[in-house]
């Protein structure tokens, strides 16, 4: 019972219930239609690589659980979203495939400039779209959601003139990689995790994590303290960007080709949302990372799930609103304190008999 | 201190806005000098007065056609295909001043290029409407100037105050699918047909013209539609349904329709993944429409088994309408375009759609050439 009890209190007890509990939706689905009950969760090995419902969870939430890593740092130090990362996933992607294919060519099979210089150079205007969006936070003071603005509506667009308003195709077999199969796993969730352990190191080993929280709680007061907010504001938002520009490249290269105009496209609101998911406060300050990937990884579950479930697709976004708002409203601090008074009462009451 | 700073900054990208606006008001303000002495004022005053026919007395005696047409953006390959193919075949060569307006999908710009356009007083106006309503107020406008306004692509709901509107039949291109698969399952001797099929994006005249004419064959035929979900035409789209059929309906389906290129190269790539065989030596058949060169070179690979065209090249539709009008004819209110029915296997020469006979092409290497 103790056990129990510890364990709903824990912190992240309640995202990785929400997860759980979405997915049970497909135990339950496949229960009444007389197929194996745990189809969902059944993995097994096709061509040579891994297949399964719960691999393509994994797989398709890898860009919103990277960039995921980025927004909480965003929120956290700042107070605000970053609502640019989808266009600049898309300017990544567009650069990337610009420098692969050559300017104004819209299909090639053979590399312009090596692999690795296109993905580089991809992830790094990314990183210089960060570092924008973080001089104007953090030293000319611009409310984050105005900063972001800019580069939400001008990336896309940025990226579209860098194609020269072409899809871009770059039909080569190793540039699907980053969107295909590494061996026996899909790439990207290799990717993702490498992503998630970086970003873990980086803020556990280092006091970069405890900067981001002191910043995000009291900017001024952890400057007296010796902290500078600024260059830690500065810093989160390049890392925003760089998270951004490395989920470009993953959706760029599952579909081996470059399309500013879908590439990203709403992402930025799935990232924020991943946030929310997570159990962080949107108000900045303290921040649980696993939250928000946990988070990511359920946003793709309720998607899976209504495909799995045959659900029409002008239905979809109804069904995921629901979600979406049950699951917030389980963690939001008022039910949680109707609960903890339910459980007191509880309590009492026994002592009481006792 | 940091305010001043950013007030500044404002300041300066203010100016530049004010910059920017004025550079490209006066090139506009250019150009309609030159479309107003191309045009001599005397002839447009008389064609306010009466119907399309006399505004051109002037052009039809040699002068410059100036046309005015406002496109919706350039957000595919397609659009791309079809500004070109205006600006091709309303040149200075052939003897039309051509005065072409990029909305970048801004319904208020294109209202905006529509009224510019009347006061440059031009001959004709084209638009590809970005929204469907809200067009009576500014086509009475033209109406009012005497200027024939021929809408193209996209449908106009609330107005019909233009001369004819020149697009595709998509229910058509539905229709040709679902009697090509029928004629194909048959010569192929293939009895069972399971489809599944990705969509458009949801509510597109597009997707709801090829939903509906393949459905019409498929409920015909008694075919099993399994499941129909939107892709969104877009290749990440077609991948992540493709994914998701492949696992849902493990076995059970012999032919995929995706209802534009994209999407299929998408679905190409998760049956790969699954691996389903798919293509004209595979399990699986797949039909595409748009045929878009990058389409028609997977018809020739043989991994599309056929692909319905959409035409993207309406000039020289819009050209009949406007030499109709210029002979003091009326055009018909509905033209729709000739489209091609591509196919990779020279099985079948001709299908019945409408109980008209239409051909098939087999594609080779100077079809996709040719192609957009």
């Amino acid at each position: 019972m103790t056990n129990i009890k510890k364990l709903i209190s824990k912190p992240l007890f309640l995202p990785i219930f929400c997860m759980i509990l979405v997915m049970a939706v497909n135990i339950i689905f496949d229960a009444i239609n007389g197929n194996f009950a745990l189809n969902f969760f059944t993995i097994s090995v096709r061509n040579g690589i891994l297949y399964g419902r719960l691999i393509d969870v994994l797989n398709r939430g890898s860009e919103i659980a990277i960039l995921a890593i980025g927004m909480t740092l965003v929120v956290s130090c700042s107070a605000g979203t970053d609502i640019s990362v989808g266009s600049v996933m898309s300017l990544a992607a567009s650069f990337c495939c610009m420098l692969l294919a050559g300017f104004g060519v819209s299909s090639t099979s053979s590399y312009n400039v090596p692999l690795f210089v296109g993905v580089i150079a991809g992830i790094l205007l990314a990183g210089v779209c960060g570092a924008f969006n973080g001089a104007l936070v953090a030293f000319l003071n611009v409310q984050p959601m105005v900063a972001t603005l800019i580069l939400f509506s001008a990336a896309r667009a940025i990226g579209l003139l860098l194609c020269n308003n072409l899809i871009v195709y770059v039909r080569v077999d190793s540039f699907g990689v980053f969107g295909g199969h590494l061996g026996i796993l899909p790439t990207p969730i290799i990717i993702a995790a490498v992503c998630i352990l970086v970003a873990t190191v980086l803020l556990k080993k280092t006091a970069l994590g405890l900067y981001v929280q002191s910043v995000g709680i009291n900017r001024k007061a952890s400057r007296i303290a010796g902290v500078r907010s600024e260059r830690i504001i500065f810093i989160c938002y390049i890392i925003c960007g760089l998270c951004a520009g490395i989920a470009g490249i993953i959706a760029s290269s599952r579909i081996t080709s470059a399309d500013s105009n879908n590439i990203g496209l709403n992402f930025e609101l799935d990232a924020i949302l991943a946030v929310a998911l997570g159990g962080n406060s949107l108000g900045g300050g303290k921040f649980r990372l696993a939250g928000s990937i946990i988070g990511a990884y359920t946003i793709q579950a309720i998607t899976t799930t209504l495909y799995a479930l045959g659900v029409s697709t002008e239905q979809a976004p109804v069904y995921k609103a629901i979600i979406v708002i049950i699951i917030v409203a389980i963690q939001a601090p008022p039910v949680k304190a109707f609960f903890a008074r339910r459980q007191a009462k509880k309590a009492a009451l026994k002592g009481g008999v006792a | 201190m940091k305010k001043k700073v950013v007030s500044m900054l404002m300041c300066a990208a203010l100016g530049a806005t004010l910059l920017a606006g004025c550079g490209s008001g006066s090139t506009d303000a250019g150009s309609s000098d030159a479309s107003a002495t191309t045009d001599d004022g005397a002839t447009t005053d008389d064609g306010a007065a009466d119907d399309g026919a006399t505004t051109d007395d002037g052009a039809a005696s040699g002068d410059v056609i100036t046309i005015g047409f406002a496109q919706v953006g350039h957000e595919s390959d397609w659009r791309t295909a079809s500004t070109n193919s205006c600006q091709t075949v309303f040149s200075a060569e052939n003897g039309y001043d051509l005065q072409f307006v990029d909305c970048d999908n801004d319904s208020a710009v294109q209202l905006e290029a529509v009224r510019g356009f009347i006061e440059q007083d031009v001959d004709y106006i084209i638009i590809d409407p970005i929204v469907s309503t809200g067009w009576d107020t500014v086509l009475t406008e033209c109406e009012d100037a005497g200027i024939p306004v021929i809408v193209i692509d996209r449908t106009i709901e609330d107005s019909d105050k233009y001369v004819s509107w020149v697009g595709s039949n998509f229910k058509t291109e539905g229709l040709a699918a679902g009697e090509w698969l029928k004629a194909y399952t048959e010569a192929k001797g293939i009895s069972d047909v399971n489809v599944l099929v990705i969509e458009g994006s949801t509510g597109a005249s597009a997707t709801i013209g090829r939903t509906e004419g393949f459905k019409e064959i498929a409920d015909a035929n008694g075919w099993n539609i399994l499941d129909s979900q939107s892709g969104d035409f877009t290749e990440a789209g077609g991948q992540e349904v493709m994914e998701s059929y492949c696992k849902s309906y493990e076995g059970q389906f012999n032919v995929v329709v995706c209802q534009n290129d994209n999407e299929a190269f998408g679905a190409m790539t998760a049956m790969k993944n699954a691996g389903v065989s798919y293509g004209v030596d595979g399990d699986v058949i797949l039909i595409s429409f748009d045929a878009c060169t990058a389409g028609l070179e997977k018809v020739l690979s043989g991994e599309i088994n056929a692909d319905f065209e959409c035409n993207p090249l309406a000039a020289p539709f819009v050209e009949q309408v406007i030499q109709a009008l210029q002979n003091g004819e009326t055009p018909e209110k509905e033209v729709y375009m000739t489209e091609h029915w591509f196919v990779n296997e020279d099985i079948l020469s001709s299908i019945t759609v409408n109980g008209e006979s239409q051909d098939l092409t087999v594609v080779d290497q100077t079809i996709i050439d040719a192609q957009y």
